[in-house]
């Protein structure tokens, strides 16, 4: 449980819009148990559970009569989820959709039925893929033994399917700038053949699993009101996004773990203004919209 | 009441290619010519491209560039984050910054940032990226047509127009089923698409093009729009060849990057695609 910062420093961040309907669809479960994971994923850690498929269609539903724009699915692991392809097909009929995975249990039958449901729709597919290190030994410590050659092999089958997967990569080797980052993950992928390689490097939650594997946030890492005077609240993705969960919609997929980040129990009641009173805002604030396709880059402080 | 106007935006420079358009646009014959903004960027020479404007009564709004440069901004809030389309924006805006007039940067800065427009029976709304933000990329691929309604309705517009991404694309928003069957009626401050419309709204965005690049499509034309109430909606996408070899030569002689003269000759884009959403990103080469 994540524990709020109680004093009157703490902004309020109301929503401008709900451009952005993001499902956690399969929970806090994962077939893999990360080490720097912000909300400590794992096969057995079912703190969030998987969203039945009828509860996603209601929120579809409501979600075209406020004008959403952009869907996303994110876990836990999506692919773990029964009815994920049906649903993002359908989904694909309303918006764009991006779905956050580690691609190691992808399979072909449904990479085409995706595929087919791409190529109907007048929307993009978009996959982000995770992968923490540019070589075996240095992401295999954090995301586990085997996954950068398993992700690897997913990567192909995404790109063999026609598809041109974005690889998120957190900054969790702070030894190297992001842009080193980034020209690595470049030159490792064009060598694998991926002759578009699209990279989005994410900065480090300190929240969930992270903080056994480095450290939590420091007393000043905060956000207060005064910061956010000439700050561009656009931002935030607390600013035009909520997060449906089996347990309820949620401010933004980072806080799942903090009780009062639960707005409502459907979208309807769930649209109403939010405090930053977590330290993790202070890593939206320091790099933007964390949670966009796009990378971003930290601020000058 | 104006019954037929072109449209165009994202000039970059580009005075070859409006020159071409403008002349196009004379002979066919429109009410009024708008420009949607971006007037540099990319481009050689920015200063010749003002003239032109005047000369043919261009009614112009503000593009993000335009905003950077006459607030003496220090980038062009395009928003990339990869550090190579930053490289390439960065010396493309210092570039433009420097070669255009204090008294062009000025008149940018005078600019409304919006425009409305009555074309026949619809209320047009004319912006650069969204009736909501200057920089909004609002991509076919990813926009939603419930967003696009949310808009209509939120900003009291029939038809929206668009430029900034720097490729063309037309939605029609008023049959579109997914959001007629399932309006929300529920909670009042909610916006509901359809309330309070006596007849089902016909709406529709569209995103005019740019003048200053070809739209990664592999060659070297570029677009304008011409709308049109028949009485109804008639969007015609004009292509325009124009001398792009010699706006190349001209990028050389100025030292422009090698990469933008190859958009220019080729029709790929070769930079700012971390930007592009798969769907688009696709159909180009790189
Ligand atoms: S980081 Fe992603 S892949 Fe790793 S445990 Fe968490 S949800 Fe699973
Ligand atoms: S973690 Fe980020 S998105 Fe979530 S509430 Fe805080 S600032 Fe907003």
């Amino acid at each position: 449980m994540l524990m709020p910062l109680i004093d009157d420093q703490t902004p309020v961040v109301h929503l401008a819009h709900l451009d952005h309907l993001w499902f956690q669809i399969t929970g806090t479960l994962c077939n893999l148990t990360c080490r720097h994971c912000f909300i400590s994923c794992s096969p057995h850690n079912n703190n969030f559970g998987f969203i039945p498929r009828d509860e996603v269609e209601k929120a579809l539903v409501k979600s075209v009569s406020l004008g959403v724009k952009e869907y996303y699915y994110t876990g836990g692991e999506p692919f773990l989820h029964p009815d994920l392809v049906y649903l993002v097909c359908r989904t694909l009929e309303l918006g764009p959709v991006t779905i956050l995975t580690n691609a190691t249990i992808l399979r072909d039958d449904w990479l085409q039925r995706l595929a087919r449901a791409e190529a109907e729709s007048p929307y993009s597919l978009e996959f982000r893929v995770s992968l923490d290190g540019y070589d075996a030994i240095t992401n295999d410590a954090v995301r586990g033994a085997g996954t950068f050659a398993r992700t690897l092999r997913g990567l192909r089958r995404l790109i063999d399917h026609g598809f041109l997967p974005i690889v998120t990569v957190t900054h969790v080797d702070e030894t190297l700038s992001a842009e080193q980052l980034y020209y690595r993950f470049v030159a490792m992928l064009q060598e694998q053949g991926y002759d578009r390689p699209r990279v989005k490097i994410l900065p480090l939650l300190r929240l969930g699993a992270e903080v056994q594997r480095t450290r939590s946030y420091l007393p000043q890492e905060r956000v207060t009101k005064e910061m956010l005077e000439n700050f561009e609240l656009d931002h935030l993705l607390c600013r035009h996004a909520r997060v449906v969960t089996d347990r309820g919609v949620y401010v933004c997929p980072i806080l799942l773990e903090a009780a009062d980040a639960r707005l409502g129990d459907d979208l309807t009641s769930s649209l109403s203004s939010f405090a930053l009173r977590y330290q993790a805002c202070y890593t939206c604030y320091l790099y933007g919209t964390i949670c966009a396709n796009t990378s971003s880059q930290q601020r000058d402080l | 009441m104006l019954s037929r106007i072109a449209l165009f935006g994202g000039i970059y420079n580009n005075y070859l290619a409006l020159e071409a358009a403008l002349r196009d646009i004379k002979r066919r014959g429109v009410d009024a010519i708008y420009c949607l903004g971006d007037f540099g960027a990319f481009g050689p020479h920015p200063d010749r491209v003002f003239p032109l404007i005047w000369d043919y009564q261009v009614e112009c709004i503000q593009g993000n560039y335009d905003q950077s440069l006459a607030l003496g901004l220090s980038d062009c809030q395009c928003g990339y984050t990869d550090p190579r389309d930053n490289y390439f924006a960065r010396i493309s805006y210092e570039y433009t910054y420097e070669h255009t007039s204090p008294q062009n940067r000025q008149w940018l800065g005078t600019l409304p940032t919006h425009r409305r427009v009555q074309l026949g029976r619809y209320r047009v709304l004319l912006c650069h990226g969204s009736p909501r933000k200057i920089n909004e990329f609002l991509w076919e691929s990813t926009t939603s047509t419930a967003f696009l309604r949310w808009l209509c309705q939120t900003y009291d517009a029939d038809v929206i127009c668009a430029t900034h991404t720097g490729i063309k694309w037309h939605r029609a928003l008023g049959n579109a089923n997914v959001v007629a069957n399932t309006v929300s009626t529920e909670n009042p401050a909610i916006h509901s698409c359809n309330e309070g419309q006596a007849r089902p709204p016909d709406w529709h965005f569209v995103n005019v093009g740019v003048l200053g690049r070809p739209e990664n499509d592999g060659t070297t034309r570029v677009w304008y729009t011409i709308l049109e109430a028949t009485p109804q909606l008639r969007v015609e996408f004009v292509p325009v060849e124009y001398d792009y070899q010699r706006l190349a030569r001209e990028m050389r002689e100025e030292r422009l990057p090698e990469e933008f003269i190859a958009t220019i000759l080729s029709g790929w884009w070769t930079t700012c695609l971390e930007i592009l959403p798969a769907k688009e990103r696709k159909r180009g080469r790189f």
